[in-house]
């Protein structure tokens, strides 16, 4: 852990977005979308005609990625990948699950919020 | 369980070395103990914090994202492609440094924004332009959020397994290592009790024995007193000793007494 922690480059970390189209261009006006030499992209696009498995390999590439510190998941997209999701266990990158513009959010899908709260004992 | 113990030889050396163990065992634990604490505590505070965060997540992306369709409305349709396009490297970064909660290190992000002009500064020069700042705006502060909330999570996450550590650790101690070294300190303890009334015995069989052949020895040198004495009594009437005597040797006869053999170069 230290180990990920010492190998943050100095110029800073990268957040990933794995969202729908609105939602992530709102990122990328905020600046946080990166392009890389070899044209590698930090966020993924995912419409209803993006396959699962496409989702799947962009999210476990993010993962494997040192540079990048948060993913930012939508919850739509979160859901279909639920138990790669649920596999990662690793405190970097975090996986954050945020709402996407049309779909509202509900704090019950959450794998981590279910479980923060399970451990609360605020059922 | 109850029952179990190391495997050591019971000398009184093992002992002092099971007994320094113990001590070494008592000390880490309580140690472990008050680290679980101080973990659970923190622990304790970080659940209502991301659960107050989460709760705001929904809140602040909902201003987000209205910001952005008023962005929209205001700069067009195709304003989501020209955004698209103008992607280039990352301005708004994480860094990440450490904290210490007793001496589990969690990692701590900050989100920061790398200065200077972008191309997104330019994006709706043509239309909508103050719409789309205020959207960048907004979707900033979306972000500082998020990266907030992904320190919790990821504290969360090494807290609860240093937490799962940590108590594993304190368990293991108090119920295998702890009742373990006593159980090995009792066990040499009650060898060596064994032990020393063996050799008690053993001395006192030793005692015994030395005195019964002392009383045997004394109750001999008493009647072979005795019996000289009683020779010696009645010796002087026996008839003296004559080495000259036909049938006889050196050896004096057993009715005569050296006593009673009168030498004549003899001085007395």
């Amino acid at each position: 852990m230290a180990g990920a922690v010492a190998g943050i480059p100095p110029d800073g970390m990268l957040l990933a977005v794995l969202a729908d189209e609105d939602t992530i261009t709102g990122f990328l006006l905020a600046g946080v979308g990166n392009v890389d030499l070899r044209k590698k992209r930090n966020y993924l696009v995912v419409d209803s005609k993006t396959p699962v498995r496409q989702i799947e390999s962009s999210f476990k590439e993010f993962c494997a990625r040192d540079d990048i510190a948060v993913i930012l998941i939508s919850q739509q997209v979160a859901g279909q990948i639920r138990n790669v999701i649920q596999q990662h266990n690793k405190p970097i990158p975090a996986v954050l699950e945020i709402p996407s513009k049309d779909c509202p959010y509900d704090p019950a899908q959450d794998t981590l919020l279910t479980r923060v709260k399970h451990i609360a004992g605020f059922n | 369980m109850s029952t179990a113990r190391y495997t050591v030889a019971p000398t009184v050396t093992m002992l002092t070395m099971m007994k320094a163990r113990l001590v070494g065992a008592t000390k880490g634990h309580a140690l472990l103990k008050k680290k679980a604490d101080a973990l659970t505590m923190r622990f304790r505070q970080l659940l209502k914090e991301i659960i107050e965060a989460k709760e705001n997540l929904g809140a602040t992306m909902k201003g987000s994202f209205f910001a952005y369709t008023e962005a929209q409305y205001a700069a067009g349709e195709g304003i989501k492609h020209t955004i698209m396009d103008n992607v280039d490297t990352a301005v708004v970064k994480v860094r990440g440094a450490l904290d210490n909660v007793a001496g589990v290190k969690i990692p701590r992000f900050s989100s920061f924004v790398i200065p200077g002009e972008t191309k997104m500064d330019l994006t709706g020069l043509g239309r909508g332009g103050q719409q789309l700042q205020s959207c960048r705006k907004a979707y900033q502060s979306a972000v500082e959020l998020l990266v907030q909330l992904a320190n919790l999570q990821t504290a969360f996450l090494t807290l609860d397994e240093a937490l799962k550590v940590t108590n594993r650790r304190v368990n293991a101690l108090e119920n295998v290592v702890k009742p373990k070294l006593e159980n090995t300190i009792s066990y040499i303890k009650a060898e060596l009790d064994e032990l020393e009334r063996e050799e008690f015995f053993r001395l006192k069989k030793v005692q015994k024995n030395k005195q019964k052949n002392q009383a045997k020895a004394e109750a001999e040198f008493a009647t072979a007193m005795a019996e000289l004495q009683e020779a010696t009594a009645d010796t002087l009437d026996m008839p003296p000793f004559d080495p000259k005597m036909p049938g006889q040797n050196v050896q004096p006869p057993a009715s005569s007494s050296l006593l009673n053999y009168k030498e004549d170069d003899m001085l007395f």
